[in-house]
């Protein structure tokens, strides 16, 4: 057993987390960043956060992922930063040749005290930056947040950057996409496009990091939102913000600097949550819900009412951040399954309140915890004292899954031993459609496999 | 194609071309998209081996998420060092000081786990906000009557090779401790193999066979006590040049212990460990079992890499990996299936390394130092590698260009260490390079 130092014992833990259920802030940035087209991610720091970030990115999307560093050495951390990142932009423009360098700092340069708005300020004075070229940045410490504000942190930044109002509106609908895959961004796209809205979408990954084969490495895929686009933003009529955490402060920032109203929604996962998205989006944008969707529904609708009763009652416990574990309860709830256990490490009273509200009534047994301590330790305790039929969450569920032989529904960030996140959507009727059939393939699986042969069946 | 930093011309050299010396163990330039990591990164991979100790990162969250059961170093015991602790320092502790929350972590986490002995890392912030993490540790030391050592790792102290010798010492203050003084008969302690894919399990069946005894494995599969009593063994082996000489030279100084280096890749460098050893013993029953190891593992794997090595003969390969070391050892074991090594590069190396290298290789090979992927991605298209053999960054970047790919870095699958490794790193190299998969991607010679 790997995990066998988990007593079930439940102590009060003051200063320790163990395996942590979150990472780093920049490491969001640089996701982000990687949805804008041509552009290269820059760590202000030491070497070493940026090969991490890289790395997991790397393992997760199996896909090249490039990014920039400071190359902080003892020097740096003395007397700042500001040599570093100015040699830095030189380098990158003269050979890396990017549209656009995105900067965000680290714990380390946090510390320090960088001021990355004024160095490249600097650094435009200086000419180091080349005509029709960007440097767009955002303050990433680590040891506030976790990594969905690092992402929405770099999204913001860009739209401070590039947004401009000509005071003409334009019959246009800004799409701002929370923390999902390339292939919930794809489909994001696909479901507004079959609704006839006309959108700009930001971040956008797909095209980035699922980048097809063609023989050649290419450092800035066809992907990603451009600056055109970004430009323009501006001018539409109204801001769809999926996923509170990760988007609220980029729409509200919009909002501000061009007058484009905004509206939040949950990231479109399962039936209400998609619900809401494409209701909004059809006010937003004044169209009307077209067949094509309302079919998609219908059929996600079909399954679960053939099969409800495999899944009716089963426990789950799940783990991740709050943008997709707020709609995915209520899918699990939806779909009559109980989400018991979910731990975040993202802070913040909100999702607690969202939780409370959706769970209250229908589950009231449900544990609960975000922010400091609430790590894969605790979820994995409370799993001992009373277990689950399912477990949710990115791969760092595997040792759970593996101790405790619970079947395992990988979601979320990052997912570095099976494939599939990148190209198959859990967002939208289609993305539900998916999660369920997931869900009753491994309950499925597992009844197979250990029920007792009088009760074996072939039909299901 | 001009995508060379006029700064990096001194760390790329064409065999038969260039004339200069290597410059390397450079820092990277600041903004190059460069594939190395930090001082931490660097005492992690080799502490965290050690499977009966407590390792826990005092710093923000990410520097220990980041490093959480990414080594697949096995353990035939203890799993403890899987476990990812960390103080997940806040804004507050960064203002403020994160010691309290130190020694409370520690503590608790020693009440619990009961461990040999515990590695506190400290990372860059660490090393900026000023706890005294020396201080905790002896505090909680003598409370909990353990070793409780401090791993000063800040990441921009300088590259992984130089968290490598933080490692080391901490290691060294771990050495010695045991009460045990007399040198041990035909002994010796494995250094710098961290049991990937059971690795070292393999080693230490052929000394075993010979009648050495293994006194400690540091760091894979290690544990306390064997550490502890490490200064008892006749001989230090040592692998690769950068993770462990350090600890191998101090162990010299202090306790008159000589090393070799040595290198279990490929068939010519593992059997040349393994006589080498015997030699050294001057013991002719252990030259006479080394020789009759050596012969019947070759006699089995000859035969067995035939049909690979007639498939692969003429593909080139590229190499790109963090020791310089491990580099060479790949030239010639790709050399024994028949392929030749067109590009040759690692993070780490050394003057000598390099030059080891260049004698080894054709002319026209290119030979790098700290690279980054537009720069492997150029040369690897102009010489029209088949394979790239890297680590975790270029795996990727080898896909996308259309040529196969073999890990010879922590996610390596399969032990490519001995003879059984030969077999091992010849399946995995013709298994890429052969996919049928390539005849379905544009020709890669744009
Ligand atoms: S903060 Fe420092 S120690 Fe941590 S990963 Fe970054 S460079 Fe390495
Ligand atoms: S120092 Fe901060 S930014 Fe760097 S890896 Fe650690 S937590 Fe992340």
């Amino acid at each position: 057993m790997l995990l066998r130092h988990t007593p079930k014992e439940i102590k009060e833990r003051k200063a320790l987390t163990v395996n942590p259920a979150k990472t780093c802030q920049p490491i969001g940035a640089m996701y982000a960043a990687l949805g804008i087209h041509g552009c290269l991610p820059h760590s202000h720091g030491s070497q070493g956060c940026c090969s991490y970030h890289r790395s997991t990115l790397t393992r997760h999307y199996k896909e090249p992922v490039m990014a920039g560093t400071s190359s902080f050495t003892e020097g740096s951390s003395v007397f700042g930063g500001q040599a570093n990142l100015l040699a830095s932009i030189q380098n990158i423009f003269t050979i890396y040749e990017p549209e656009i360098i995105a900067v965000h700092s680290t714990c380390l340069s946090e510390t320090i005290g960088d001021d990355l708005k004024q160095i490249i300020e600097k650094a435009r004075e200086d000419g180091k930056i080349p005509l029709g070229r960007h440097v767009i940045h955002c303050n990433t410490p680590s040891y506030v947040g976790s990594h969905i504000t690092g992402y929405a942190n770099m999204v913001k930044g860009a739209i401070d950057y590039f947004a401009e109002s000509t005071g003409k509106k334009a019959d246009r609908v800004n799409l701002i996409s929370g923390w999902v895959e390339p292939s919930d961004m794809r489909e994001i796209k696909r479901i507004a496009s079959l609704m006839g809205a006309n959108s700009i979408l930001l971040p956008d990954t797909s095209d980035v990091v699922d980048s097809p084969q063609t023989g050649s490495f290419n450092m800035y895929p066809k992907g990603g939102t451009t600056i055109a686009d970004m430009v323009a933003s501006g001018d539409s009529k109204a801001t769809l913000a999926c996923g509170e955490w990760a988007t609220k402060d980029a729409a509200i920032k919009l909002e501000n600097k061009c007058k484009v109203p905004f509206e939040i929604t949950d990231i479109p996962i399962g039936i209400q949550a998609t619900d809401r998205f494409v209701t909004k989006l059809s006010k937003q944008a004044e169209v009307t819900i077209p067949e094509s969707i309302n079919n998609e529904r219908g059929r996600l609708l079909d399954v679960i009412t053939d099969m409800h009763q495999y899944l009716h009652g089963k426990r789950v416990a799940l783990w991740g951040d709050p943008d997709q574990i707020i709609p995915m309860v209520e899918f699990l709830l939806d779909l009559d399954m109980k989400p018991v256990y979910i731990v975040s490490g993202t802070p913040g009273k909100r999702m607690a309140n969202r939780l409370e509200e959706l769970l209250s009534e229908k589950v009231p047994e449900a544990k609960y915890k975000n922010g400091e301590l609430a790590d894969m330790f605790l979820l994995h305790q409370w799993i001992k004292n009373e277990p689950v039929d399912l477990l949710i969450g990115n791969t760092y569920g595997k040792y759970i899954s593996r101790d405790e032989q619970i079947p395992f529904l990988r979601m979320g960030f990052p997912i570095v031993d099976r494939i599939g996140h990148s190209y198959f959507p859990t967002v939208g009727y289609m993305g539900g459609l998916r999660i369920v059939e997931k869900i009753l393939g491994l309950l499925m699986d597992k009844q197979d496999a250990e029920c007792p042969e009088t009760s074996f069946e072939l039909v299901m | 194609m001009d995508t060379i930093l006029k700064d990096r011309q001194k760390q790329i050299l064409i065999k038969g071309k260039d004339q200069f010396q290597m410059e390397c163990a450079k820092a990277s330039l600041a903004g190059s998209v460069s594939q190395r990591a930090c001082v931490f990164c660097g005492s992690r991979v080799v502490l965290y081996p050690i499977v009966d100790a407590l390792h826990l990162i005092h710093g923000p969250v990410g520097c220990a998420a980041f490093t959480w059961d990414i080594r697949g170093s096995l353990s035939s015991g203890p799993q403890l060092h899987r476990l990812s602790f960390t103080t997940d320092l806040s804004e507050n502790e960064v203002i403020f000081g994160g010691e309290k929350k130190l020694y409370k972590a520690v503590s608790e986490l020693i009440d619990k786990h009961r461990p040999k002995a515990a590695f506190i890392y400290s990372t860059c912030i660490v090393g900026l906000i000023g706890d005294d993490v020396e201080a905790i540790c002896k505090k909680i030391s003598r409370e909990k009557n353990i070793e409780v050592i401090p791993v000063q790792a800040p990441g921009f102290a300088g590259t992984k090779k130089d968290g490598y010798k933080v490692a080391c010492d901490a290691i060294a203050q771990l050495v010695g401790m045991s009460k045990e003084s007399k040198t041990r008969p035909n002994s010796i302690n494995i250094l710098g193999d961290f049991n990937l894919a059971g690795e070292l399990w393999l080693l230490k069946d052929y000394y075993e066979q010979m009648g050495v005894e293994i006194v400690s494995t540091i760091t894979g599969d290690g544990r306390v006590d064997d550490i502890k009593r490490s200064h008892t063994a006749a001989l230090n082996l040592v692998q690769c040049s950068g993770s462990m000489i350090h600890l191998a030279k101090d162990m010299k100084e202090k306790y008159n212990i000589p090393f070799k280096r040595v290198s279990y890749f490929g068939i010519e460098d593992m059997s040349t460990a393994l006589y080498e050893v015997a030699r050294f013993f001057s013991n002719s029953e252990m030259i006479r079992k080394a020789s009759v190891l050596v012969k019947n593992e070759i006699n089995a794997l000859l035969p067995a890499l035939a049909p690979y090595k007639q498939k692969l003969a003429g593909k080139r390969a590229a190499i790109y990996v963090g020791g310089a070391f491990k580099a060479i050892s790949l030239i010639k074991a790709l050399r024994l299936i028949g392929m030749d090594t067109v590009i040759v590069g690692s993070q780490t190396g050394n003057k000598d390394d390099y030059l080891l290298m260049k004698e080894l290789c054709d002319a026209g090979t290119v030979i790098l130092d700290d690279s980054n992927p537009m720069e492997l991605s150029k040369f690897v298209q102009e010489k029209q590698a088949d394979i790239l053999i890297g680590g975790v960054k270029e795996r990727p970047i080898a896909y996308k260009m259309g040529l196969g790919f073999c890990d010879h870095n922590h996610e390596r699958k399969e032990a490519l260490a001995g003879y059984q490794g030969m077999i091992n790193f010849a399946k995995e190299v013709y298994a890429s390079v052969m996919s049928p998969v390539w005849q379905f991607t544009k020709p890669k010679s744009l």
